[in-house]
């Protein structure tokens, strides 16, 4: 049996943490209520302005829950519909033209949906075991077995574990700690 | 070479996402990797592309930047005298 110990959600520029409500923007676009948010709660990790849209999501989210707590057993499961389409288009788009072809490698890198666990676990110094999966909905039954099986195993104590999905100015974060 | 110096600068805030970082807080002479601005290596490849892109200076092998990178004099310096356009 799991217990959920923590969670953290973000949606229509608010951010809910254990069902309180810590941080909210008037701005309806993404960015602005991220660069908003990173500075209201006195984030300070620099490369988050580098992160693209879906990794600011995950880390926002994920660092409302991870800043308070011993990291080093806590393993990463997350998942969305969307996978990173948002960043490719923008990447897509910055390769079309034949005469300015300048590919960003800082583009380029987020050209995948897994580096936004990257990005945690390099913020937190993890050395967990993580997981991405791009799934139609929200599948909490899915995403519990997988996270059951890590502690169960013995890789981890803790797992951050949910959905984090963003296209275009569409977004939700909703996260959760599990333990047994 | 002033003005390239401050263009410099101001590019390479927007386009290595240098928030609250403005052109006077970087000083000619600079290290901009290991230490000074604390760039990485994403960040070398960007400036890079910024070479080619916004000079027509195209770097046949990276492991160069590591002497043309070292701060805006030297960055400025390489381009005046390879600039293409």
């Amino acid at each position: 049996m799991m217990k959920k110990t923590e969670s953290c959600s973000i949606e229509n520029s608010k951010i809910t943490v254990n069902e309180k409500v810590i941080f909210e923007s008037r701005s309806a676009i993404f960015s602005d209520f991220a660069k908003e948010a990173y500075k209201s709660l006195e984030l300070n990790y620099p490369k988050f302005h580098k992160m693209d849209n879906l990794s600011k999501l995950a880390f926002l989210s994920a660092e409302m829950i991870l800043k308070d707590q011993d990291n080093s057993r806590t393993a990463l499961v997350f998942a969305n519909n969307s996978s990173s389409l948002d960043t490719d288009f923008k990447y897509q788009e910055s390769i079309n033209s034949q005469d300015d072809y300048f590919p960003s490698p800082a583009v380029f890198v987020y050209t995948l949906p897994n580096i936004c666990v990257g990005e945690i676990s390099i913020k937190h110094k993890m050395q967990t075991e993580n997981a991405f999966f791009v799934l139609a909905e929200f599948d909490e039954d899915f995403l519990n077995t997988y996270s059951h099986q890590l502690l169960i195993s013995g890789k981890a104590d803790k797992v951050l574990c949910g959905w984090v999905e963003l296209y275009q100015e569409n977004y939700t974060a909703f996260v959760y700690l599990l333990t047994l | 070479m002033e003005n390239l110096k401050t263009e410099l600068k101001n590019k390479i805030i927007d386009v290595l996402n240098l928030e609250d970082v403005s052109a006077e807080d970087i000083k000619d002479s600079d290290a901009l990797f290991g230490g000074g601005l604390g760039l990485d290596s994403i960040d070398a490849l960007e400036l890079i592309v910024l070479l080619d892109k916004d000079y027509g200076i195209k770097l046949s092998d990276p492991k160069k930047g590591k002497d043309i990178f070292q701060s805006i004099e030297v960055m400025a310096k390489f381009i005046e005298e390879n600039r293409t356009k």
